[in-house]
């Protein structure tokens, strides 16, 4: 019991009284952040442009990345991470094209951030890429909180999610250089409506273009090089 | 998932700031644009506070709702559910001028008698 008015709380409570606010204004995920800028400096160091590719599961981001290595391989020399939260499965299939692959399990994490790509980045032949894709972990959500020291963010959303997801995840496509609306040859099937998406997202974000592909048929695949292959340094 | 990293920074940040002192209350701000949920950073916080200057401190939040800045004609203006049209010229959406605040505001600390 406490002493100075027998109150239940003990004498802490009341040293609550004496206290002092100190004014902070400090932006969290500080860490990460720096650690994303060492990874900028360190592609920079070799020459390397870096590509973040976000989506939900399954948007078809391995299988983009398969269309433009097989476009790409004979000119640039390409690298990737993918982060998936399990298995090797997204890294076997790059793996088996030639290409320079780490996988990067996050155990369930949601999300790839700075230190995780950091690690990475040693596990790869970094003089010899010229661009590095980093596939993020399957996930509208969170991704795009944690810079990653990439040149440029691109957010894949393929047409059976539907065109309302900027309502949903507006972050996602606030902060990308690129949107690409994915499995274009699905668009028969189903009531996405494509002139109202591209309305939402640059409502958002007015400096993003809006791309249409399919990896698939590959319709469309030819306006995503010429996009990537401006960002080429 | 994603507030455990962010909660480790919350609490670096606060004791960096508490310069020794103990702290009672971390005054935090974040827009609603940001992927962060108040319930899980207070639950992760519960967890590492212990027997740190920040055991037993409260957790003040204050969040940010989101505002666009109209394109056409510049009027400010919060988006409401599926609505982003700007109510003076119906342009949709905007710049986003706030909402993805993220930051330690203030801290609290207990000062000797
Ligand atoms: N119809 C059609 N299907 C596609 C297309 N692109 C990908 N898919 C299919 O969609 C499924 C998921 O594709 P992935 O490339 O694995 O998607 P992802 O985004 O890498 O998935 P995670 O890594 O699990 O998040 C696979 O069955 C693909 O064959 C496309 O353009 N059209
Ligand atoms: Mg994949
Ligand atoms: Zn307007």
């Amino acid at each position: 019991m406490c002493d100075t008015c027998g109150c239940e709380h003990g004498e802490t409570a009341h040293e609550a009284a004496e206290s002092r606010r100190i004014p902070v204004i400090q932006k969290l995920l500080s860490a990460n952040d720096q650690a994303a800028l060492e990874n900028r400096q360190h592609l920079k160091a070799h020459g390397i442009t870096a590509f973040n590719l976000m989506s939900s599961p399954g948007a078809g981001k391995t299988t983009l990345l398969l269309a433009t290595i097989a476009a790409l391989r004979e000119q640039t020399r390409l690298g990737v991470i993918e982060g998936d939260t399990a298995s090797q499965v997204d890294a076997e299939i790059i793996a088996a094209t030639g290409t320079p692959v780490v996988q990067i399990n996050t155990g369930g994490g949601c999300h790839l951030d700075a230190p995780m790509v950091h690690s990475a980045l040693h596990a790869l032949p970094l003089d010899a890429l010229d661009v590095l894709f980093i596939e993020n972990v399957g996930n509208l959500i969170c991704p795009v909180a944690f810079d990653l020291g990439q040149n440029y963010k691109v957010a894949l959303l393929s047409v059976p999610e539907g065109h309302d997801k900027p309502y949903k995840y507006p972050a996602i496509f606030e902060a990308v250089d690129v949107v690409v609306v994915t499995k274009a040859d699905l668009m028969p099937y189903l009531d996405f409506d494509l002139e109202k998406f591209r309305a939402l997202v640059h409502g958002l974000n007015d400096t993003a273009p809006v791309l249409t592909l399919s990896a698939k048929t590959g319709e469309g695949v030819a306006d995503w090089l010429a996009w990537l292959g401006e960002r080429f340094v | 998932m994603h507030e455990l990293p962010l909660t480790e920074d919350i609490l670096r940040i606060a004791t960096q700031h508490a310069a020794g002192k103990p702290i009672i209350a971390i005054y935090l701000v974040i827009g609603d644009l940001t992927s962060f949920v108040d319930d899980a950073i207070q639950f992760y916080f519960d967890l590492i506070a212990p027997r740190t200057l920040a055991e037993g401190a409260t957790l003040h939040f204050r969040r940010v709702a989101v505002r666009f800045r109209c394109r056409s004609c510049e009027t400010e203006f919060a988006p409401v559910n599926h609505d982003w049209h700007c109510p003076a010229c119906g342009a949709l959406g905007g710049e986003v001028i706030a909402g993805k605040e993220f930051l330690v505001e203030s801290i609290e600390v207990a000062t000797e008698e």
